[in-house]
């Protein structure tokens, strides 16, 4: 990437340039919103309603309802393996970018990690739309050759002997980690499980929290 | 297309960043360039296919220099200048010079929620029997299209086991470019890490790519 126009949310320090460079492009999207609103092709109200959704109703709470309740409900979490988007659509989480959902499961031997190379692929459903790091070069170049490098940047080191299992999502299958469920919470409810896990843990570049790490 | 986009094994990009606490969106342009793009697909007559296409097909220095969304304006406007929907003069200029192209239809609010929750499914009734079964070692052609293609170029020519069937989907090299949805067969495919990156890569790697049938030969 060149210096010039660089992502900003990677490169802080470039803050008042980018200022500029945003402001451009700002006017760019409110100047074509307002021809394609005058031409009748979109209707702003329902522009209004697909951001709110996106902030407010599709994210990540809802991929941890799903690991909450595979890690306490052991028929759950069977469905879940069998059949990721039927177990996912019981809680009520479905359609866009999760179409055909696949659960795959980290044990003491392998830990999973999901990646689009090509560009942006990620379960919206249960995850949301994705961090900027998901998209960015960084990620999408490395996680398929240096996973273990991608992992120390999350400050996050394996064992030499795990395996890693590297999925990269090329078509509509969206793929979701399932973590392995922290030691110490035998008897916790989905409810206090669900504290312990994180986005990054359900794309298998984070582990769970452990119990105490809560806030 | 052996394009920027197809950034697998690249080197040279640094570590990658992750932002604490990141919101969904940074700044109003984002949401707005966001929401026209979901908003425009269906008036616009054109596929996701053909969306990742207009993103990816550009030179690299101009992909590597925007920004994710700016990709994403990019290929909205690429998309509807294609199909006569506004003209650049009209982008350029900021206002709309000439009328609107007849029988385009907003999607109405009610139709907002209804819409995400449904997707858009790529499954397809299978018209012919697999021809690979999992446990099969298979090849990733070798292959160079000019077009929208799914087939990263780091797997290529590389040998793989099939892992997973998922049933027939929507092929997109012939979706990308209108011509038909030509449902094939979905496998992943999984290759161990010294198969891609050489003998002196993580022995305890592996990774799958999702292919579709004629991106694989026998063995």
């Amino acid at each position: 990437m060149s210096d010039h126009d660089h992502d900003h949310h990677d490169h802080h320090h470039h803050h008042d340039h980018d200022h500029s460079e945003l402001s451009e492009t700002e006017l760019r999207v409110r100047a074509l919103e307002s021809i394609l609103t005058e031409k009748g092709y979109v209707d702003p109200a329902s522009l209004d309603l697909l951001i709110d959704l996106y902030e407010k109703k599709i994210g990540p709470r809802n991929g941890v309802r799903v690991v909450a309740k595979a890690w306490s409900d052991p028929a759950y979490r069977e469905r879940l393996m069998k059949d990721a988007t039927a177990a996912i659509a019981e809680l009520d989480y479905s359609g866009r970018q999760g179409e055909h959902m696949v659960v795959v499961e980290n044990t003491p031997e392998q830990h999973n990690m999901v990646v689009c190379t090509l560009c942006s692929c990620y379960p919206h459903p249960v995850l949301g739309l994705p961090p900027v790091w998901y998209k960015s070069a960084p990620y999408r170049s490395r996680a398929v050759s240096d996973p273990r490098g991608v992992l120390k940047d999350f400050g996050v080191t394996l064992s030499d002997t795990t395996k890693i299992r590297v999925w990269d999502s090329t078509a509509e299958i969206r793929y979701l980690v399932l973590p392995m469920r922290p030691e110490g919470t035998e008897g916790w409810s989905a409810e206090q499980l669900a504290e312990l896990v994180t986005r990054d843990s359900m794309i298998g570049t984070g582990l769970p929290k452990q119990p105490g790490e809560t806030a | 297309m052996d394009g920027a986009h197809d950034m697998g094994g690249a080197k040279g990009f640094g570590p990658v960043v992750p932002e604490p606490n990141e919101p969904v969106f940074h700044g109003d342009w984002e949401r707005r360039a966001f929401a026209l793009t979901v908003a425009m697909a269906r008036p616009g007559g054109w596929n996701i296919d053909m969306s990742r296409f207009a993103r990816e097909n550009r030179p690299p220095e101009d992909y590597l220099s925007k920004s994710y969304f700016q990709i994403w304006l990019a290929g909205l406007e690429t998309l509807m200048i294609e199909r006569g929907l506004v003209t650049r003069e009209e982008i350029e200029a900021g206002k709309v010079l000439s009328p609107p192209k007849p029988g385009v239809t907003p999607i109405a609010p009610t139709e907002v929620t209804p819409a995400i929750r449904r997707g858009g499914p790529t499954e397809r009734e299978a018209k012919r029997p697999a021809m690979f079964a999992v446990g099969e070692t298979v090849r990733m052609k070798d292959i160079h299209p000019v077009t929208h293609t799914r087939l990263p170029q780091y797997v290529r020519g590389h040998l793989g086991t099939i892992e997973l069937n998922h049933g027939c989907h929507v092929f997109p090299d012939t979706n990308s470019l209108g011509k038909g949805e030509d449902p094939q067969w979905l496998y992943t495919v999984r290759f161990d890490g010294p198969e891609l990156w050489g003998k002196d890569a993580d022995p305890t790697l592996s990774v799958s790519v999702d292919a579709w049938e004629s991106y694989l030969e026998r063995v």
